[in-house]
Parts: C-alpha cells; sequence; structure tokens
C-alpha cells in the first residue's frame, strides 16, 4: 500500500514535469477559476460593507414637542429598549439640537435674527432609534405611533420622521435585499461556470492521454493505480494555481487599495487582503486542490470503461 | 493450454468478425496466426485480453473460461500475458527503463525486484543501452523491443504478439522475430499474429490460417491428419 502509493505519487509528480504544456494549460486555467472564486470573496466584502453602511444611515428619529419633560422622555427611551428589534436609541436634548442646528447654519445671519426674536429654543429634542434589521424600522414606528407617548392629549411627540421617509426608507430595504440575493445568485452561477471550464480543460488533458490509459490496463494495472497519477497531477494543478493566484492578488490588491478605496465603500482591499490571508490561503488552496483532483478523477472515469 | 471454443463475432451491423473458430494452443508452443487485412486475427486476439468479448463461444486457459472473470480478476489475467502491438503502444512520457518497470509496477513487484529484473529484460531484447530515452527518441525497431521487454518483464506464461514487424524494415523484422522466438524457448508461449507469410516462413512453427473470420488451415491438424 505504501509503496503503491509512493509510485503513484511520484509518477503523478512525473506526469505533472514532463507534460509541462498541458500543465501549464490546465493551471492557466485554474488560475482563472480561483480567481472567479477568489475576486467574488472581495466583492461580498464590498457589499457587505456597502450594505452595512446603508443600513447606519437608517433609523427612526423621533422629535418631541417643545413641552415634553425630560423623564418622560426617559421613560420613552427605555420602552424602545426593551423592545428586541431595536439594536440603540440616543438622546438629543434641546440645547444639544439647537447648537447642531445652529453649527449647520453657521453664517446664516436671517436664522440667527429669527431665533432672537423668538427668544427662546424653538427645537424639540429627539430620540434617534437604530433597529438589528432595517425590516423591523417599521414595526418600530408602528409601536411609537401606538404608543401612550403619543396619544392625543398627553402625548409628548411631535413627530416621527420614518413616517416621512416611509416609502424611500422601504424602497431602499426592498432594493438591498434584491442586491443580495443577486449577488448571491451570481455569484453561484460564476462558479459554477468556472468550475465547468476547468473540468473540461481537464478532461481535454487527460484524453490526449487515452491511448496510454487503455495501454496501462492491457498490462494489467488497477484501476487506482492508472486513476492516482491522473489525480496527483490534478492536485497539483490546483496548489500551483492558488499559489500563483494568491501572488497575482497581492500586487492587484496593494494597487486598488491605494486608488479605489472610495469607490469599495471604504474597504481598502489590500488590507482586507492581508488582514484575512490565513483564510484566503485556505479557501484558494482548498478550492484548487478539490477542483483539481475531483475533475481528474472523474474525467479519468470516462477511459477506465474497458 | 489456451482453447478457443467456437469463437464467433457479429458486430450490430450483421459483419460477421469470426465465425465459429475452434483451435487449441499448448502451453509453451509458438502459434502464428496468419492471413488477409481484416481476417479477424486481431480480433481473435483482443478476445483472449478480454478487450473485446464473442458474441458466442467461450475462451478457456487453463480450465478458466475468461468470459466469467470480473474486472480484479482480468488486471490479473492481463498481468500474465504480455502483449506486442504494431504501434508499439509506448506510455509517451515514460523512459524506456520506466515503460517496462510499468508493467512491474502495476502488477505490485516490489522496487528490488524491479531494480533487478527491468536490466535483465532490456539486455535480453538488446535494447539497455537506451534504458534513460523516450520512446520518441527510438528508432521503430527500438521501441518494438521496449515493448516486448515490457511484455516479458513480468514472466508471463503467454506473449500475444499482434503485427509486431507491421512497421518495421526487413532487418529489424527479422530481429523481432529472432527475439520471439528466444522468448519461446524460455518456456514461453507465443501468439504471433501476421499478414506477412515470410515472417513466418524461417520459423517452422505452427501455422494457424483465418480468412474471412473462418480458420481455414491449422498445420498441426494437417500434419497429424497426415500421419
Amino acid at each position: 500500500m505504501k509503496t503503491a502509493f509512493k509510485r503513484i505519487t511520484r509518477s503523478g509528480f512525473l506526469n505533472f514535469k514532463r507534460n509541462a504544456f498541458i500543465s501549464a494549460t490546465a493551471i492557466l486555467v485554474m488560475v482563472i477559476t480561483l480567481s472567479v472564486i477568489l475576486s467574488t470573496v472581495f466583492l461580498s466584502a464590498v457589499f457587505s460593507m456597502a450594505i452595512e453602511e446603508i443600513k447606519d444611515k437608517v433609523d427612526v428619529r423621533v422629535v418631541f414637542q417643545v413641552t415634553a419633560t425630560e423623564s418622560r422622555i426617559m421613560e420613552m427611551k427605555s420602552s424602545l429598549e426593551n423592545l428586541e428589534q431595536v439594536s440603540e436609541v440616543t438622546y438629543t436634548n434641546r440645547e444639544a439640537a439647537l447648537a447642531s442646528f445652529l453649527e449647520r447654519r453657521e453664517g446664516d445671519e436671517v436664522i440667527k435674527e429669527v431665533l432672537a426674536e423668538l427668544g427662546e429654543n424653538p427645537l424639540g429634542a429627539s430620540l434617534n432609534i437604530r433597529a438589528h434589521d432595517p425590516s423591523d424600522y417599521n414595526r418600530i414606528a408602528l409601536w411609537i405611533e401606538g404608543s401612550e407617548f403619543n396619544n392625543r392629549n398627553d402625548g409628548i411627540i411631535d413627530n416621527i420622521n420614518y413616517i416621512d421617509n416611509q416609502t424611500s426608507i422601504d424602497q431602499l430595504i426592498t432594493v438591498m435585499s434584491s442586491l443580495e440575493r443577486f449577488g448571491f445568485l451570481s455569484v453561484i452561477i460564476l462558479i459554477f461556470i468556472s468550475i465547468l471550464i476547468t473540468f473540461n480543460t481537464i478532461r481535454l488533458t487527460i484524453y490526449t492521454s487515452r491511448d496510454e490509459i487503455s495501454v496501462m490496463r492491457l498490462v494489467g494495472a488497477s484501476t487506482g493505480y492508472i486513476r492516482g497519477p491522473f489525480v496527483v497531477a490534478g492536485i497539483l494543478y490546483g496548489l500551483v494555481a492558488a499559489i500563483l493566484t494568491l501572488t497575482l492578488f497581492y500586487p492587484l490588491t496593494l494597487w486598488l487599495g491605494d486608488t479605489a478605496t472610495g469607490f469599495f465603500s471604504g474597504l481598502n482591499l489590500f488590507y482586507y487582503y492581508v488582514d484575512n490571508f490565513g483564510q484566503l490561503f485556505l479557501l484558494v488552496t482548498l478550492a484548487g486542490v478539490i477542483i483539481g483532483g475531483i475533475s481528474s478523477y472523474m474525467a479519468v472515469k470516462r477511459y477506465l470503461r474497458m | 493450454m489456451i482453447h478457443f471454443d467456437s469463437i464467433s463475432k457479429i458486430y450490430p451491423d450483421n459483419t460477421v468478425g469470426l465465425s465459429e473458430v475452434t483451435f487449441s494452443i499448448d502451453p509453451q508452443e509458438f502459434v502464428s496466426i496468419v492471413g488477409p487485412s481484416g481476417a479477424g486475427k486481431s480480433t481473435l486476439l483482443r478476445m483472449l485480453l478480454a478487450e473485446d468479448r464473442p458474441t458466442d463461444g467461450s475462451i478457456f486457459i487453463g480450465s478458466t473460461n475468461i468470459l466469467d472473470l470480473d474486472k480484479y480478476e482480468l488486471n490479473d489475467l492481463r498481468r500474465n500475458i504480455g502483449v506486442v502491438f504494431q504501434d508499439f503502444r509506448l506510455l509517451p512520457h515514460k523512459t524506456v527503463y520506466e515503460n517496462v518497470s510499468f508493467a512491474m509496477e502495476a502488477a505490485g513487484k516490489s522496487d528490488q525486484e524491479i531494480e533487478e529484473d527491468v536490466p535483465y529484460a532490456l539486455e535480453l531484447v538488446g535494447i539497455d543501452h537506451k534504458y534513460a530515452s523516450f520512446p520518441n527518441q527510438l528508432s521503430g525497431g527500438e521501441q518494438q523491443r521496449t515493448a516486448i521487454a515490457r511484455a516479458i518483464v513480468n514472466r508471463p506464461e503467454i506473449i500475444v504478439a499482434d503485427e509486431p514487424t507491421g512497421n518495421l524494415d526487413p532487418v529489424n523484422t527479422f530481429d523481432i522475430v529472432d527475439i520471439l522466438r528466444k522468448v519461446n524457448e524460455l518456456d514461453t508461449t507465443v501468439i504471433l499474429a501476421t499478414h506477412n507469410t515470410g515472417v513466418i516462413d524461417n520459423l517452422a512453427k505452427r501455422v494457424v490460417t483465418i480468412e474471412g473470420g473462418r480458420l481455414v488451415k491449422d498445420s498441426k491438424t494437417d500434419r497429424i491428419n497426415s500421419l
């Protein structure tokens, strides 16, 4: 068994080395496949970051009447924090709201004059509510709307800005979910096509050896002994292609990291590549070895029927 | 003993490959199967190697009907039959030495046995000086010598040579037939198929003639009948 394994491995290495042109072709195609797989990993990271960024910008803002007391607002804040859909509630008091407003309108003399004429702070305090999932905003807004803090007699809420922006937020959420689904589907299709191309390339390389396989059969070689060296060569194609792909992505991500970080939702691809190198190395190498090995295994099968 | 028992081969388009061919070959015998191209010689040999199955009939080696063997038993059978083809069929990416040692590796022989037997087989056929060459670096005669070395290296009981001189010049033809004769003298049964009657004229061995898929003449039975 040990001797057979040694012979099969040696034979696989020799086939790989002596069929240099065929090996180079198979490796080139596998580099393309592995690049597609690695690119989809990067794309999915960029996509996740973009979605997180959009999700971050969506919230429900409740603006209170100027007469609302801080203790009532705090009461509502803790009620909201007890909702399982809510991830974070931020309180902005009237003074902070005014300061922020003035900061945004710095240099606007008309505003200053109007405020001076009013003689008091016209802005109410507010609560900014973040949900764990964007689809929960509607439920949170409905809860606020139906709560005791919004009743006609002693309600403290002036307006809920989610209700004003509801249509655009719902549209954004729909677009995001569609994009997520479309992204996942296109990744699956891309990877499937790449694997199919690799499989066919390896099948062609083994097609050139079909006479050899029949001769091996005629000298009484067992199925495992014939198939083994081809599988070893297939695994080697995958290994070399994985190393080449990972090497190729180093300068590529370095360049993209420098030039296109803004385009990729602020994700620096080079840092992402370096920080996750261990996992990416494992993923690409395993993908290469599995695709190469299985493709060879299946391709030889056809010529073993004798 | 090898016994072809009423072997017939009819192809799906009703072409007759072989028709009720019956004859036996004794152990250590040298038998030439002759006939024009398309007579059915190669078909008969392919059946002996279980590369093809007859439509009807049985093929016995000893008491075993080879048509009843499973794929593992077929591997064992093939390791016990050395094969030489007209087109040599060497493994193109292996050296002369590796082509011959492959047959021993496939038979599960040890490294030590391979190191001892391969040089001996190469020397026997006169190709030992080219042990590191690849098939495309060899002449036709040298390739056929390598193929014979591969066929004999496991010391099989039977050697099957299908038109082994078909691609060779007269000098190499003579040499190859001479090697097969020597192999036979080492107690190996040799079955030589050829359409070139000149090859067998000097052998003075048994000749079976096949034409149109039928056995039309067997020098052994003719001799017995004439006694």
